[in-house]
């Protein structure tokens, strides 16, 4: 039996193939439980950002640097749920290094949610370079300013990279660099609105349910349109964003990259 | 796949007929009521007084349609809002609230239960009930509702109790625990009134419990039967589990069964076998996961089973509300058929004389088996480690309500489309109250990207990959689909048809519509700004009719203006 590929006026579709996916933006900031074994998206990266700002500096960006654990299984013999790790993470675990905690609830559950799905982020190692240079080349040579925003400075019409080092893996980021197109996340598929006078709207998709999509047009201005208005309504899925090794070299590439990893937002 | 058609001539033109018979006996076991009491008689012919909602699912056949039309396809969009109800709680809103005369009771999550003037939302009372902190629902602190007999209100609350209310001062008569929170066990669905007795199933399939259907004394509290929904040794179909996993073989009982009076058999469906998602340590068909079974409402006695997922490695509850409808058999007779349309993604027709599958087909995509042989057993087609299995955890749908129109002869469905997970056994060992999954439901698009899932927030980022939702008409006769209204995010709201022809459902968007039941066409738009989670309902008090639907974490309340 073939599984359908449904096509609805109400549904944006894509131009071309979906690619594969990495780490995503946004989701909910819903307080309810899901079902047990998954994972709210908001949560996951909740616990990416505290796992970096807490956790890597012993166990590691890749969760095995203590010797005899590794994060990555999600299984963890001093914890067999996740109310239980809660409490270990709380609690510590004396005479080892691992020391009590004060989080709260919420930073928990972001924190488990991530250790639960660790093993699917891309944790190999990758070369960092410089992070000062990476800045010069980032508004320079790179020529990334010219469509990323970084601190409040920059348009608005690719993704803000303010906190791209706290949520993101070095292996994310630096495959992001070298296949653009190839590693866009569907959520950050630009989209290209026609209206009915023929105006095209194109930008970053902030929202959509079955009847307006919202979006930032490429003249920076918020857009709520109502479906059934457009002529037209398509997620384009290759990435403005030329590949990095078009411009730069290896070791300028690397340079970027720590540069990115340095960007860890407001919090 | 092949599709099983009924022959034309049994099924020609579906009506339902609604001929209870009271036997004489029954009637003289019941206390003696005033008129304005709620009796049996009345939950019987729920359907003759249509401006009521006196069970969950609207009455015993559960097909949540209702005779009132004063609501139409000219003047829906003149619809305006009468009152409005705010919960003070911020889970999410699943309950459908019962009318009884111009009274309205309704659960406000979690346990709290309200008595409100139907006509403009003004509170009588309010019974506050915090469950215990030992309760441990899977997903979500949830309660669907309430049931009613005589002047007696019955509330399931989450950490396992069930408790009896005077429905006239909002004070309680009896308390009787029914399960333990401690081990995993919940109750959540809208307990059912049959007789005498009130029927409570539980939940916890996610905790290794063994499921059970019990029935209390509407008097007293005092349990009556209890059904194990997974037989125990030396009962049949105990075979169908290996060594100790019955024990733990889940089978909850999570929403709120229907009742055939001539028939007098209560169906209920059954959950998940545990650990949920690694079939490996518990080999066999599991029974009676995952099926619906037929007892008998006296004594909890088997009367048949149909197994809808045996052995059952993707959560695929089989819960669902069965909608029962009757038909002509061509000959004078009638048919007494069973709409199922199943977690797993199929749809199903029985008859619920005897539990014997007639027809069905899959009404989402679906991977995990390549359609239904002559008995409804599905040729499994299990998928290889690391890729996608169609439908996803959730489902094709869940626990929210179908409904079944008499004047379209459609059974309509919310539904989630093409929505998947890559499944991950993993050996688990039990530990009594401990989430028992056996496993996890992976991300088919890897870490970090957006699927839908049970809650909704603001903000949909995903895509046309992740899945989305839809409202289904299928042609019972034929099991096919007749038409589909697409949504972008998935859908998790109730459906409510009308004798004019409407439709009334929600979706997580926020958006309350109404559209026309015989074609799909969208008549009415409202944005409630948050996720319908419930059953929209109607009802009619001083010749009004109005229709409510929780979203968000509120009751919205709508009617035609004055004139």
């Amino acid at each position: 039996m073939p599984i359908l590929n449904q096509t609805s006026p109400f549904r944006l579709s894509a131009l071309v193939a979906i690619p594969a996916l990495l780490v995503g933006l946004g989701g909910s900031g819903a307080s309810a439980q899901d079902h047990v074994g998954q994972y709210e998206q908001a949560d996951v990266e909740f616990g990416v950002r505290l796992y970096n700002a807490n956790c890597v500096r012993c166990h590691s960006e890749t969760g095995d640097a203590v010797a005899g654990v590794d994060l990555r299984t999600g299984t963890y013999s001093r914890a067999d749920s996740d109310a239980a790790l809660m409490a270990l993470i709380r609690r510590g675990i004396p005479d080892t290094a691992m020391p009590p905690n004060d989080f709260s609830r919420a930073e928990l559950t972001g924190l488990v949610a991530y250790l639960r799905t660790m093993r699917d982020f891309d944790l190999r190692g990758v070369t960092l370079g410089d992070e000062t240079r990476g800045h010069t080349l980032f508004t320079g040579k790179g020529a990334c300013s010219s469509c990323h925003r970084v601190s409040g400075q920059g348009p608005r019409t690719a993704p803000d990279l303010s906190d791209i080092g706290a949520i993101r893996t070095a292996a994310n980021l630096h495959q992001s660099l070298l296949d653009p197109s190839g590693s866009m996340l569907p959520v950050n598929r630009p989209v290209r609105a026609v209206l009915s006078d023929g105006t095209v709207l194109t930008g970053p998709r902030l929202n959509e349910d079955t009847y307006t999509i919202q979006l930032i047009d490429q003249s920076e201005r918020l857009r709520s349109l109502e479906k059934s208005d457009l002529r037209e309504l398509v997620a384009v899925t290759t990435s403005p964003m030329p590949p990095a090794t078009d411009v730069l070299d290896e070791q300028e590439v690397a340079d970027v990259l720590a540069y990115l990893l340095s960007l860890k937002g407001l919090n | 796949m092949a599709t099983f058609v009924l022959p034309v001539h049994l099924m020609s033109t579906i009506t339902v007929t609604r001929k209870f018979l009271i036997v004489l006996s029954l009637v003289a076991l019941l206390p003696t009521v005033s008129a304005a009491q709620v009796t049996f008689e009345r939950l019987l012919n729920a359907d003759d007084e249509p401006h009521n909602w006196l069970t969950y699912s609207g009455g015993y056949s559960s097909n949540r349609h209702t005779k009132l039309d004063q609501i139409h396809a000219d003047n829906v969009d003149d619809l305006e809002l009468s009152w409005v109800f705010q919960a003070s709680s911020l889970e999410a809103f699943q309950a459908t609230p019962l009318v009884v005369d111009g009274i309205m009771y309704l659960t406000e999550p979690v346990n709290n239960v309200v008595a409100l003037d139907a006509k403009r939302g003004s509170v009588f009372w309010k019974y506050e009930y915090t469950p215990s902190s030992q309760a441990r629902p899977c997903c979500g602190a949830v309660n669907r509702g309430l049931a009613i007999l005589n002047d007696t209100l019955f509330l399931a609350t989450l950490d396992g109790n069930l408790i009896a209310l005077d429905a006239i001062a909002g004070k309680p008569l009896w308390q009787t625990t029914v399960a333990d929170p401690t081990q995993g066990y919940a109750l959540t669905l809208a307990p059912l009134v049959i007789k005498d007795k009130v029927i409570v199933g539980v939940a916890g399939g996610e905790y290794g419990i063994r499921g059970y259907i019990d029935a209390y004394d509407v008097e007293t509290g005092e349990q009556a039967w209890r059904f194990y929904t997974i037989p125990g040794p030396g009962e049949p179909g105990h075979e169908t589990w290996e060594n100790d996993a019955w024990m733990t073989g889940g089978a909850p009982a999570w929403l709120t069964g229907s009742y055939d009076p001539d028939l007098d058999l209560t169906y209920w469906g059954i959950g998940n076998p545990g650990p949920d998602l690694n079939p490996a340590q518990r080999p066999g068909d599991n029974l009676y996961s995952d099926s619906v079974v037929a007892l008998d409402p006296d004594t909890g006695e088997l009367e048949w089973y149909f197994q809808f997922t045996p052995n059952d490695p993707y959560d695929y509850d089989s819960v669902q509300i069965p909608v029962l409808i009757d038909a002509p058999d061509g000959n004078g007779g009638t048919l007494r058929l069973m709409l199922w349309a199943n977690r797993n993604g199929f749809f199903y027709v029985l008859d619920r004389e005897t539990g014997r599958f007639l027809n069905g087909d899959n009404f989402v995509p679906v991977n995990w088996a390549s359609g239904l042989d002559d008995f409804g057993r599905p040729v499994q087609t299990p998928q290889p480690p690391g890729t996608t299995t169609f439908p996803g955890i959730q489902g094709g749908t869940n626990w929210y309500s179908p409904s079944y129109s008499p004047e379209t002869g459609l059974f309509y469905v919310s539904a989630w489309e093409a929505y998947g997970s890559n499944f991950e056994p993993q050996e688990q060992e039990h530990q009594p109250g401990r989430v028992f999954l056996g496993g996890r439901p992976a991300n088919p698009f890897g870490a970090g990207a957006n699927v839908p899932g049970l809650r909704r927030g603001h903000i949909n980022n995903w895509t046309e990959a992740a899945g989305g939702g839809a409202v289904i008409a299928i042609d019972p006769r034929t099991a096919e689909e007749r038409w589909r209204v697409p949504m972008t995010d998935v859908t998790s709201s109730g459906i409510l048809t009308t004798a004019s022809n409407l439709l009334f459902t929600g979706n997580r968007e926020g958006h309350f519509h109404a559209l026309h039941a015989e074609t799909g066409e969208l008549l009415l738009r409202k944005t409630l700004g948050g996720m319908i989670a419930n059953g929209p309902m109607s009802y009619m008090v001083d010749d009004t009719q109005y229709v409510a639907v929780a979203a968000g974490h509120s009751l919205f309340v709508y009617s035609l203006p004055e004139e």
